[in-house]
């Protein structure tokens, strides 16, 4: 009995030891660069939504008209065209690399640092436990993000965004949204989840998964852009349509045969028993016979 | 005990000549400070933001908040500045929010003269500079002004725009013609890059195009391209030429874009309207600011103005 003694508190260390390496464990190593898989919403992110189509998005009346009265010449302006996708929507486009920062010492996890090859722009996902700045702080198109482990996934809280865009046909993304992410690794599997609360601009939050493959071939490339006048204007000139009278609104929903008013999306439109109130609306051909 | 009387009632009044703004419970606010830029500060309390920037050569601080909040303001500034003497203010405007706490900022602090240069044969304050609407106002006493003679800017500018050297950088105070008010003026701070709107542009409400001292919204939208024109944005337009807005939130080239956008958008709608004969009340009906209320608020205030100042 007594010569047991001693290996208690070996014992113990070694449990302890367990628990550390554990704990430790669960935090997936997501280092590396990522393949975007357009596996979800391909035509929506390549080559891009039409005009007029917000199906599928809660927005709100408030962002409806904004949407509507939308010009794509605004990407014309100068002032606009180096303008760059915000965090919440960059993760539908291209490659990602990931690469942690720890404490050369202590090796402890500081930041996650990811930077996107669309735009060649850069986050930090602050892992160090800091506060969210206040509110008076300024805020980018990136937002402040810290992180959480929760398990093997990564929680990540985005705050200070500038205003931005949820689908690139002028549904507006306000710069009072807040955004949650949830990165979850599966081997040489990325799922990625974004969920924007936008109490401006939508009346649901919106939830959009996107996958990425693991590479070890790719490197993440530069995305220079350099502002040129294309179209002389006044100072100040900033195209948009007034109310009532944008054009091509109902192409979309008229070349599809798709009802117009599922066309200008709302929170139903998210949910699969959308279809059938869709089948109680008239479609444009079926308008098109009447007349 | 009567000074501090005066103060606080000359700064009542000026409150309520901005109508839009109402008492703020001064207790119960402190003054938190960012730092932008280099020296640059971004004092925020009650009322409009203050911009100071600190140095070997002093302070120099732009607009002054509320008298209230004065005692609070120089501690944040002694802290910022380790002590430093407050040499300059700059108004952007004449509303109380923003020039309320001129006279006892001014009095704490001494602007630096000699030679022929002596601002004050009585005493020691800091300059005050504005545009000279602003000081027309402040002195205009039978409008309703009591503002006491140390809180006047007088070294004020009247033309297209003033400027001083202060702390190893160029300093250029622009004025805005009938955006906000008729004595806007915006301040940059050309090594620090950083400019200080005042009200001609904010982040947290609807502009108040105050039609009694001379504001339009064509100012407004004029005030919003000049700011532009001054910015250099960085790749990616995060960073670059940043911008202290007279309230609400640290700023820089995407969000002025969005301010002017929104400003155009409305007010070619409300034009629209207003061409096609609908009256203010047809007008307010239609709600033409529908897409931007649920960002900045009510809009009566500021539709009926654009309205009014087409």
């Amino acid at each position: 009995m007594c010569k047991s003694r001693p290996y208690l508190p070996h014992l113990l260390l070694f449990f302890l030891s367990a628990c550390y390496v554990t704990t430790a464990s669960a935090q997936t190593n997501l280092g590396g660069v990522w393949l975007a898989d357009y596996t979800e919403d391909r035509g929506d992110r390549i080559p891009g939504p039409a005009l007029g189509d917000y199906g599928g998005l809660p927005l709100n009346d408030a962002n409806r008209l904004r949407a509507q009265s939308w010009s794509a010449s605004l990407l014309g302006l100068p002032e606009y065209q180096c303008r760059v996708h915000p965090s919440d929507y960059a993760h539908s486009f291209n490659n990602i690399n990931l690469r942690e920062e720890r404490d050369p010492r202590t090796l402890e996890l500081i930041a996650i640092h990811l930077e996107h090859f669309t735009w060649q722009t850069r986050r930090v996902i602050w892992m160090d436990g800091r506060e969210h700045p206040p509110e008076y702080a300024a805020h980018t198109s990136m937002g402040f993000s810290t992180g959480e482990w929760l398990g093997h996934k990564l929680k990540v809280t985005t705050t200070h965004l500038k205003e931005g865009w949820l689908r690139r046909n002028g549904v507006a993304r306000s710069d009072q949204a807040s955004v949650t992410e949830y990165f979850i690794r599966h081997g040489n599997l990325l799922v990625w989840t974004v969920i924007v609360d936008d109490p401006v601009y939508l009346e649901e939050p919106i939830i959009r998964n996107r996958n990425y493959n693991y590479s070890t071939e790719v490197q993440i490339l530069t995305y220079p852009c350099e502002s040129v006048i294309e179209i002389v204007h006044e100072p100040g000139y900033i195209p948009h349509y007034l109310p009532g009278n944008t054009p091509y609104l109902f192409e979309f929903a008229d070349s599809y045969n798709i009802p117009h008013q599922a066309t200008l999306g709302g929170a139903a439109t998210m949910y699969p028993e959308y279809r059938k109130f869709l089948l109680d609306l008239p479609s444009p051909s079926t308008t098109q016979n009447q007349e | 005990m009567r000074i501090l009387m005066k103060t606080i009632l000359s700064s009542i009044v000026l409150l309520c000549s901005a109508p839009g703004f109402s008492q703020p419970d001064f207790d119960n606010i402190d003054i938190h400070t960012l730092k932008v830029r280099n020296n640059i500060y971004m004092l925020v309390g009650a009322g409009g933001n203050i911009t100071a920037q600190v140095g070997d050569d002093g302070i120099l601080i732009v607009d002054t908040q509320y008298a209230e909040m004065s005692d609070k303001i120089l501690a944040a500034l002694q802290e910022i500045s380790g002590g430093a003497a407050l040499r300059y203010i700059i108004n952007t405007h004449v509303h109380g929010d923003h020039v309320g706490g001129n006279v006892n900022l001014a009095r704490s602090g001494a602007t630096i003269s000699g030679g022929n240069m002596r601002r004050d044969v009585t005493g020691q304050s800091a300059a005050i500079i504005a545009h000279e609407s602003v000081l027309l106002r402040l002195t205009t006493t039978d409008a309703g002004s009591t503002m006491d003679v140390d809180g006047w800017p007088t070294s004020s500018y009247f033309e297209g725009k003033k400027d001083i050297y202060f702390n190893g950088e160029g300093v250029r105070i622009m004025h805005q013609p009938r955006a906000h008010t008729d004595g806007d003026s915006i301040v940059y701070f050309r090594k620090s890059d950083v400019i200080a709107t005042g009200d001609v542009y904010r982040t947290d409400a609807y502009p108040f195009i105050d039609i009694a001292t001379g504001g339009t919204i064509q100012g407004f939208l004029n005030a919003a391209q000049a700011i532009i024109d001054q910015i250099i944005p960085v790749y990616g337009q995060d960073g670059g030429t940043l911008v202290i807005p007279g309230h609400g939130r640290l700023s820089d080239f995407g969000d002025v874009l969005n301010w002017r956008e929104m400003l155009t958008i409305i007010h070619d709608r409300v034009k629209d309207l207003k061409d096609q004969g609908l009256s203010l009340e047809e007008v307010l009906e239609a709600k033409p600011s529908l897409d931007y209320d649920p960002r900045y608020g009510d809009s009566e205030r500021f539709i009926t103005a654009v309205y009014q100042t087409l």
